[in-house]
């Protein structure tokens, strides 16, 4: 373990080139550039706040704004972002890195550490411009935001130990991918995003609610549109249950390198 | 410090694979699961590079060469034996690989330099020479899109070899890019050679393996078959690959110095071969026009249905300027017995310009050597044509002019 520090350590300036490098080839040849990071996620959101917000605004009566429907679709879509970026790049993050991995020694932690920190600045920096039109849009967000970082921190756990595991035995069976694709469609409608908790009906709303990804974006529900603390005792279970995640993840990783070179 | 620069002690790979990958997975956890299939790519390989040393190493497509540098390099870990190395490695495998496109070629640098471990510190050092070293111009701060491939190439060699390593791998890579890049290239290395990094070389280049290295590796099938200097493993080497088309091969070096390559079955062989004048004396100087015949003896060593013999006339660059054989003319030898002598005279006059030629022979079975090939020999005879008496002419040709000049 003290290995795989030591490691990234020295590799700290290539992981953070990588990080830019990523985020500028991403973007490069297009007009607006880095800010399709910013305007995919808010089309998206304005899509379904047209489609669907004479269905769905009726149910947020405590929030006094009327934009109170795509604020909260825009903050489940921030959460929801960050964790579908995360997973589905490592899904295919030691297959795409393949070439390098086979013929130059590099610590492989970097490809993880890569991925999670162009996702993430891709995520923060979506949070601000989300912050920005909430302004425009009247709606403000203040003492909760402190507890923002904490959510990011999960959401990336998360995020970073399921993907990283699912990229490993998507090395040896491909079709992994292509069936966690279509499962986090799946996922995505059974969080609640486009729609509130409530309205699930009250049988269901426990299983709902077993869903690891249900804390972390109700949290960014609670500090975005609502301005509070998150539910804690939740967001520390899924942090604790992510962080042993994360410690399989690794441990797998590491008992799975010497064999992914070989099949790639 | 140890002596040693790298330590391969009884280096073995093999391939795994399982009848279902959740095998595999359990294996990762100690469980012990047995491979369905598993496929050796390498075995039981032994040596050592000191520090300095050039070692080349040679083999046939699928030998395991790759696979040895890959275990070297750490990428691969082996499945037994060991690989210690002390010190940093620098490899030439695949250059240009990991460039995005999009980036310019300084980006790109960074980021190559950085996979290979250099700190920011030291890449901003090496930077001007690397730019310098490339000779690419502006284009360093274009997109890498816009490149040509040999651009391509001089930027990742001169990043690959921008920081003097302790051992510098070379894989097949050397044969791409222009003449001039690729002296350079050669300069390079050499530079690093002198000033004690060692040198792990992968080619069929002949010519690369013995002006670079000190030593030669032969693996053949995934083994170690042989360990030596590299004139001698590269002339085991050509044997093998004859061995394999069911002939063998034989190189001896010619008066001149060339190599010569003498490769067949063997069931008939050239026993002797001249150029003699029209008095039936030796040759070596031809004057241009001179009526001259090739005297060729050859020996039957085993019972042959057919003999014909072939030969041609090669300029110093190996251009054919003149062609034929016995099938050609008619002259097909029926039921040779072993022990035969067959003696051919060849006479035509010697209507080439001045230089030097060389004359190849092939004793086959009908009009190609890709039937029966019972020995081919090049570079069997060189000789030197001198235009002594005629006027001046250029050219490969002696097209004997008649000009007549006419003034009214």
């Amino acid at each position: 373990m003290k290995d795989l520090f030591r490691a990234i350590w020295a590799y700290r300036h290539f992981i953070l080139t990588s990080i830019k490098n990523d985020l500028r080839a991403r973007f490069v040849r297009s007009k607006l550039g880095t800010l399709w990071m910013i305007l995919q996620p808010l089309a998206q959101c304005a899509i379904y706040a047209l489609v669907l917000s004479k269905v769905l605004a009726a149910k947020l009566p405590h929030v006094d704004s009327p934009y109170a429907y795509p604020i909260y679709l825009m903050s489940g879509i921030v959460a929801w972002t960050l964790f579908n970026e995360l997973v589905s790049r490592s899904l295919t993050m030691f297959v795409d890195n393949g070439n390098i991995m086979k013929k130059i020694m590099f610590p492989r932690i970097c490809l993880p550490i890569v991925t999670a920190g162009s996702a993430l600045v891709n995520n923060v920096l979506l949070i601000a411009t989300t912050l920005l039109v909430f302004a425009t849009l009247g709606h403000w967000s203040s003492a909760g935001l402190i507890w923002l970082p904490v959510l990011l921190l999960v959401n990336v756990a998360f995020g970073m130990a399921l993907g990283m595991i699912l990229g490993i035995f998507n090395v040896f069976v491909r079709d992994v991918a292509q069936v966690a694709a279509v499962v986090l469609q799946l996922w995505f409608w059974l969080t609640p995003v486009v729609y509130m908790i409530d309205i699930v009906p009250e049988s269901a709303r426990q299983y709902f609610r077993s869903n690891p990804m249900y804390p972390i974006v109700s949290g960014y529900q609670d500090v975005l549109l609502h301005d509070r603390a998150p539910d804690l005792k939740s967001l520390a279970i899924i942090g604790g249950f992510s962080l042993v995640l994360l410690c399989i993840s690794l441990l797998l990783f590491r008992r799975a390198s010497a064999d992914m070179v070989d099949v790639l | 410090m140890s002596k040693e620069l790298v330590t391969v002690r009884s280096l073995g790979k093999a391939f795994r694979e399982y009848r279902s990958e959740l095998l595999r997975f359990a294996t990762w956890f100690g469980m012990s699961a047995r491979a369905s299939n598993e496929h050796w790519v390498l075995r039981g390989v032994s040596f050592s590079l000191g520090r300095g040393e050039a070692i080349g190493i040679v083999g046939q497509n699928g030998a395991g060469k790759s696979t040895l540098l890959k275990l070297i390099t750490g990428t691969l870990r082996p499945s037994e034996g060991g690989v210690t190395v002390h010190g940093r490695i620098a490899a030439i495998l695949e250059l240009g690989m990991g460039f995005n496109p999009e980036l310019t070629g300084r980006q790109n640098v960074i980021h190559s330099a950085g996979l290979m471990g250099m700190s920011n510190a030291e890449i901003e050092q090496g930077m001007s020479g690397i730019e310098e070293f490339a000779e690419i111009g502006e284009y360093f701060d274009q997109p890498v899109r816009t490149y040509s491939s040999g651009m391509q190439m001089r930027v990742a060699f001169s990043v690959a070899t921008a920081f003097k390593p302790d051992l510098l791998i070379v894989d097949e890579a050397l044969s791409v890019g222009d003449a001039y890049f690729q002296h350079k290239c050669f300069d390079r290395i050499r530079e690093y050679q002198k000033r004690g990094t060692s040198l792990l070389i992968v080619s069929h280049d002949r010519g690369a393996v013995q002006s670079l290295c000190t030593r030669a590796l032969l693996l053949e099938r995934g083994r170690l078959i042989k360990d030596g200097g590299p004139e001698e493993v590269m002339d085991f080497y050509n044997a093998l690959i004859a061995e394999r088309e069911n002939a063998t091969v034989r190189t001896g070096r010619g008066s001149d110095g060339r190599v010569q390559t003498i490769s067949g079955t063997g069931e008939a062989v050239v026993e002797h071969l001249e150029l003699r004048d029209a008095d039936g004396l030796r040759l070596e100087f031809v004057s241009v026009g001179a009526k001259v015949s090739l005297y060729v003896r050859v020996r039957v060593v085993m019972d042959i249905e057919r003999l014909v013999l072939g030969y041609m006339v090669k300029d110093r660059l190996g251009q054919v300027i003149f062609g034929t054989n016995t099938y050609h003319t008619s002259q097909i030898l029926e039921n040779a017995k072993a022990g035969d002598i067959v003696e051919y005279n060849i006479s035509f006059p010697m209507n080439l310009g001045p230089g030097s030629y060389s004359i190849s022979t092939a004793l086959v079975s009908s009009d190609t050597h890709l039937v029966d090939n019972y020995e081919w020999r090049d570079l069997a005879l060189v000789f030197n044509v001198q235009n002594l008496e005629l006027p001046f002419f250029i050219g490969s040709s002696y097209m004997n002019p008649s000009i007549k000049v006419i003034r009214q």
